[in-house]
């Protein structure tokens, strides 16, 4: 482990807030949109890092929250949010938020969710809901660095129109599998997985454990600890799971 | 100078009773959210034991004698460095004052030691006087896995992550060495007041 964290430290420059320019907006789903920053000091990032940002009222009220970067290492600083409807800062960053306004943010954030080419393969990665961020990072620091370890993206979302990205994962680059399932409305026709995650859909989508692959599982905590235990449980060393948890269901 | 946010209004209003109980850039929620890095552990009761100490003087106590501590209840607030923050917390467990008073004070910091392989660095002087715990029970019932249990490190003034989860030794030691996230560019002490999220706050 020492030698993951050597690698995944972060500058021992301190993390100063600084003030991004939203450069555009795009509508990922009816609650998901994905911001692309200009930051003009941006250190660069490693994919499956995060970002706090801090919103500033007219008082001078301050709130903070962090978000995972959707973006690969080397493209402009994207976030992808998802509206909390009694949230105080996703509805903003979802609905309010235009190209030309400023974002106080600082990172980047973390070293342990995080891969890299060397890291190798195969890959299985496992995205409840906008837990597909962080991995989506992943996919195109891939497919940017011409890696050809081999991919499996399990995605859990509710229904077809909650499926963030989809015009990318409808398109995978070659050595990438997306495999999803909807868990509460399929439409007609749906011959892909319709139920919450569990041992026996692992068992058919999931890398064996043989094969000494890499997890990176994200999500609400009920999607992780199905996903992790029942991978631990196949035969997955445990240090070979890596997990990022929601926080709050009500926070953000 | 933080510039204002156009069109970014407050929602969340604290009430006056928790105004001064809600440290900078947190926000208060009902829900426990859980954090952790990695698959959740399930040790066995029977496999359990915690140990403080130098490496080679260790005192270790089974579940069973560790159940037989004294233990006490305690009622915080506690403050995630993701932000969120949830006051009135109960739990109960085992003083660490009582485990070092048992174990022999020996070395200026602790370094915990969990289930999983997650570290955290605390100094002793923050785990001693009334200020630390290893709970075993939340809200009157065995403390959940997903949560730490069977018991975590409660050290409630300073940013969670120096609770450790699983937690299984308190290591004592001179330097004060980063633990798990620590080397990950957070904050070496973790001080939720004056915001010591990151190294360098």
């Amino acid at each position: 482990m020492a030698g993951t964290a050597l690698r995944g430290r972060l500058s021992p420059r301190p993390l100063l807030w600084q003030v991004a320019k939203v450069s555009a907006v795009a509508v990922e789903t009816a609650s998901v949109a994905t911001i692309t920053l200009d930051v003009p000091d941006w250190p660069g990032h490693q994919a499956g890092q995060h970002v706090d940002i801090r919103l500033t009222d007219d008082d001078g009220y301050m709130a903070e929250r962090s978000y995972s970067i959707a973006s690969a290492p080397g493209e402009p600083v994207a976030l992808t949010v998802e509206r909390i409807d009694d949230g105080e800062v996703s509805p903003y960053l979802t609905d309010e938020l235009r190209v030309g306004d400023d974002l106080e943010l600082r990172g980047p954030i973390g070293g342990y969710f995080v891969w890299e080419p060397a890291d190798g393969g195969p890959l299985l990665l496992a995205a409840g809901g906008s837990g597909v961020v962080p991995l989506r990072s992943i996919l195109r620091h891939r497919e940017r660095t011409g890696s050809d370890v081999a991919v499996r993206l399990l995605y859990s979302s509710r229904t077809l129109d909650d499926v963030i990205y989809s015009g990318e994962l409808d398109h995978p680059a070659a050595g990438v599998e997306v495999i999803h399932t909807l868990t509460r409305h399929q439409p007609p026709g749906w011959t892909g997985y319709a139920r919450r995650v569990d041992a026996a859909l692992l068992a058919e989508v999931a890398w064996p454990a043989g094969a000494m692959p890499l997890a990176y599982i994200c999500g609400p905590t009920t999607f992780v600890e199905a996903v992790s235990q029942a991978l631990v449980q196949s035969g997955y060393p445990p240090q070979r799971v890596k997990t990022e948890r929601f926080g709050g269901t009500g926070g953000s | 100078m933080s510039p204002v946010s156009r069109g970014f209004h407050r929602r969340r209003q604290e009430s006056a009773e928790n105004a001064g109980r809600v440290p900078p850039g947190q926000y208060v929620t009902k829900d426990f959210p859980v954090l952790s890095a990695g698959p959740t552990p399930h040790t066995p009761l029977d496999r359990w034991s915690f140990s403080v100490g130098r490496p080679g003087r260790q005192k270790s106590w089974s579940w069973e004698e560790f159940r037989a501590l004294p233990s006490e209840d305690v009622t915080v607030d506690i403050h995630c460095v993701t932000k969120w923050s949830k006051l009135d917390t109960a739990w109960h467990g085992v003083s660490v004052d009582t485990l070092l008073d048992l174990a022999g004070h020996d070395g200026p910091f602790a370094m915990a030691h969990c289930d999983g392989g997650y570290t955290t660095n605390v100094p002793v002087a923050d785990l001693t006087g009334g200020k630390a715990w290893v709970a075993y029970a939340y809200d009157g019932q065995p403390l959940a896995p997903e949560h730490g249990g069977p018991a975590r490190l409660l050290v409630p003034h300073l940013y969670f992550w120096k609770s450790a989860k699983w937690v299984r030794s308190l290591e004592l030691k001179d330097t004060n060495d980063p633990g798990f996230w620590e080397n990950y560019g957070y904050h070496i002490y973790g001080d939720p007041w004056r915001e010591q999220r990151y190294a360098g706050d």
